[in-house]
């Protein structure tokens, strides 16, 4: 055990910081607040330079285009871009989640004709998985593609797709066979977004923002080729994509929770409760004082499940024991802010009251979500459960 | 940056738990918690062969001389077999605070005898009507004599040496000495004996002062937080083996998402105490800024945590879960009598929110 930096972990930082310092854009604060249709060209812009310097996905193999960056130089790549409030990278799902995949699954023509264009943000990807009538039970997706003169024909809906709305390619889960059991007929597809057939349809969620589409598949023609693995072992495919969206996020969000408990506890000392300055209002600080722990905790189950990894060179249900501490967490710490504002918590953006320009009720609104996305907390827990613990499987 | 065990550790954990496993089973812990100091003689002895005793200790004093985060892994190991006895009140608590208080003399004649496995000593803080904060100390000695109560000392009948921390400085006295009064006191874990220690008038022997109590005090509370997180580990292991061969319905009971989910949650907070305890043990060690900080985390987590999983190991069980027959109510009861000592929950929130909230900035924490 040693929790210092290694001289090849420390140079490592010290060469993207210097970089960083040297080519992050000054003007984010005013792009941050802007809906995400108006800043999408200003986040490819800055993907396009990350990917110039060689920074766009430190994690891929470096012939691919990356850096073979070990978990904790990731960690510390993206340490270093909430540390000087970088701006995110356009081609989020396809740096985190679909390149990594179509480099374990693709074919070296796929990869060729992909993955430098995932990295200069050129083509951005969304993923199609999740459908009305197939959630946690993902494998009982019902969108099939029929093979018609060496093409797959596409016909069916998906749902809660991220970046639907902007995204020229997406990996979407198929049914190519559906006379075997439901893990078994699945097949993943390369997509064409401007394929004939296609339409984008934005979802409103509860926040008001329609950040995930719907997409309706009317016989879509996609050349075979377009198959990423092999026919009807789709599942593995997209089991593979599932754990790097469970894994990715952590390190991310650690930093957000980090920097939002720290604005908390300066709210507090703001705030008045009961005559004194809330940070002094005995039961608050218990709860401000658990939410700073459990965040730490957070970050120190990252850091061992990183170690972990490390040393068996493989992910396994880390994934889902990050995603449900933290999911969890979120809306502990929201319900937290909300505790601490009062009435005030509850004031959207436009109103002249309202603290931090609504990031809190915002919030508040959007971590609801956590538990649900990305795998429900039961889904996780059912992971753990049955792969961790090995208990017998519950379905 | 590596946040998992060396061979060493690794070994040390390894060889530990066969170690307690052989020597101490909970057949063993049974018989032990029916005796009046659930203290035996022959495994002290075997356990101080294994250089326990002297585990963190210099190696001219017969110690062995590991650190802080290698003491963590013997503890969840000893949490494990729940070891009955007084190897945390000496070792950890008297072990640890004369390491880090008594001068050189005083080290050859106290901290050698008990690497050696030669003494027992305890240490005596609470007082009624107190807490576990230093500032509701109230007895002081007077002219080098002690006068008070102290209130659940671990091991105090089976303990050589009484080290009783004063408002005035850290004494040491003879426990054999006229004017103490050692009397049990019945708490629910029976496996570590607590006791009342009365003292009238008796000499005892400085050993230093008090501003030197925090490190030793953050490595007691980090060990005992250690020690919670092996009964956790040990509730958990019961408990899954228990839902995958108990049938109702026609299934096992671990088939249940029910029941399932209560076993991840389990999980969960057993890995995230651990994860807590061993951060804390490394920034004890290395004397990181924000140890205290961290040993006040550690705590407040396992002291819930070790409730909750309990809890849920005991539910999981049904109606098994509450006979006096199934183990799982040992590790229940220690986990409560651990849960207060050193400071609960809501005293290591307290102490987390003076240290984050009030302080100007991280730096300025005190270890």
């Amino acid at each position: 055990m040693d929790l210092n930096l290694t001289p090849e972990e420390l140079a490592f930082r010290d060469e993207f910081r210097a970089w960083l310092q040297a080519n992050a854009p000054k003007d984010w604060a005013q792009w941050r607040e802007k809906p995400l249709e108006e800043s999408f060209p200003y986040l490819r812009a800055w993907q396009r330079k990350l990917h110039e310097g060689g920074w766009a996905a430190v994690s891929w193999p470096k012939e691919y285009g990356g850096r073979s960056a070990s978990l904790m130089q990731q960690a510390i790549f993206w340490e270093e871009m909430a540390r000087l409030e970088a701006p995110p990278m356009a081609n989020a799902l396809g740096l985190g989640l679909i390149g990594p995949t179509i480099i374990a699954y693709g074919t070296d023509a796929q990869k060729k004709r992909f993955i430098p264009k995932i990295l200069s943000a050129e083509e951005i990807w969304c993923q199609g998985f999740s459908e009305p009538n197939a959630g946690s039970d993902l494998a009982a997706l019902q969108t099939e593609a029929r093979l018609e003169d060496g093409q797959y024909v596409v016909n069916g809906q998906k749902v809660w797709t991220s970046y639907g709305w902007v995204g020229d390619w997406c990996e979407l889960v198929v049914r190519t066979d559906p006379n075997v059991p439901k893990h078994k007929g699945l097949t993943v597809l390369l997509i064409d977004m401007k394929s004939p057939g296609v339409e984008v349809r934005p979802l409103r969620q509860m926040t008001g923002e329609s950040e995930f589409n719907e997409i309706f598949f009317r016989d879509v023609h996609v050349p075979s080729e377009n198959v990423l693995g092999n026919v009807n072992d789709g599942w593995n495919v997209a089991v593979s994509t599932l754990m790097h969206e469970r894994g990715a996020y952590g390190t991310r969000l650690l930093l957000i929770f980090k920097r939002n408990t720290n604005r908390l506890i300066e709210l507090a000392r703001t705030i008045q409760c009961n005559g004194r300055p809330a940070s002094q209002d005995p039961i608050l600080r218990q709860k401000l004082a658990q939410c700073y722990a459990e965040v730490e905790i957070m970050r120190l189950n990252q850091l061992r499940a990183c170690s972990r990894i490390s040393a068996t060179g493989a992910p396994g249900p880390e994934g889902s024991i990050q995603k449900l501490f933290w999911s969890e967490l979120n809306q502990r710490l929201q319900q937290l802010a909300q505790e601490l504002l009062g009435p005030y918590g509850q004031l959207l953006a436009k109103d002249d009251h309202s603290i931090d320009k609504g990031f809190w009720s915002y919030g508040y609104l959007r971590s609801r979500g956590n538990t649900i996305e990305a795998g429900t907390s039961e889904v996780q827990r059912n992971i753990i459960g049955h792969f961790v613990l090995g208990l017998p499987r519950s379905y | 940056m590596q946040f998992g065990l060396n061979e060493s550790q690794e070994f040390l954990r390894d060889s530990a738990r066969k170690f307690f496993a052989g020597e101490c089973p909970i057949s063993e812990v049974r018989r032990l918690m029916e005796t009046d100091t659930a203290f035996d003689v022959t495994l002290w002895a075997k356990l101080v062969e294994q250089g326990y005793a002297g585990i963190i200790f210099p190696e001219e004093l017969g110690g062995v001389g590991l650190g802080i985060v290698e003491l963590v892994l013997l503890m969840e190991e000893t949490g494990r077999a729940l070891l009955p006895g007084p190897f945390f009140s000496t070792v950890v608590m008297a072990g640890s605070l004369l390491d880090a208080l008594a001068n050189k003399d005083q080290k050859k004649k106290y901290l050698a005898p008990i690497c050696q496995g030669d003494a027992r000593a305890t240490v005596a803080f609470f007082e009624p009507d107190g807490t576990w904060d230093f500032a509701d100390v109230h007895l002081t000695a007077i002219n080098g004599k002690l006068s008070g109560e102290k209130l659940f000392v671990p091991d105090a009948a089976v303990a050589d040496w009484i080290i009783v921390v004063a408002r005035n400085g850290v004494f040491l006295v003879d426990s054999k000495a006229a004017g103490i009064r050692v009397e049990p006191m019945y708490g629910m874990d029976l496996t570590r004996k607590l006791y009342s220690v009365r003292l009238d008038d008796v000499p005892g022997e400085k050993l230093g002062e008090t501003a030197a109590l925090p490190r030793p005090r953050g490595i007691a509370t980090v060990a005992l937080a250690a020690e919670m997180v092996g009964g956790m580990q040990r509730t958990l292991d019961i408990t899954v083996e228990y839902a995958k061969t108990r049938k109702q319905f026609g299934k096992p009971i671990g088939t249940f998402q029910a029941v399932q989910h209560q076993c991840a949650d389990m999980y969960l907070e057993t890995e995230s105490a651990r994860s807590a305890v061993y951060y804390a043990a490394w920034a004890l060690q290395h004397h990181a800024p924000d140890a205290a900080a961290a040993v006040s985390i550690a705590k407040l987590y396992a002291s819930d945590s070790s409730r909750t999983v309990g809890n849920r190991g005991i539910q999981v069980h049904g109606g098994m879960g509450f006979t006096w027959e199934n183990d799982l109510h040992l590790y229940y009861r220690r986990a409560k009598a651990s849960e207060t000592a050193f400071g609960d929950a809501t005293f290591h929130r307290e102490r987390l929110a003076r240290l984050t909230i009030d302080a100007e900035t991280a730096s300025a924490q005190k270890s």
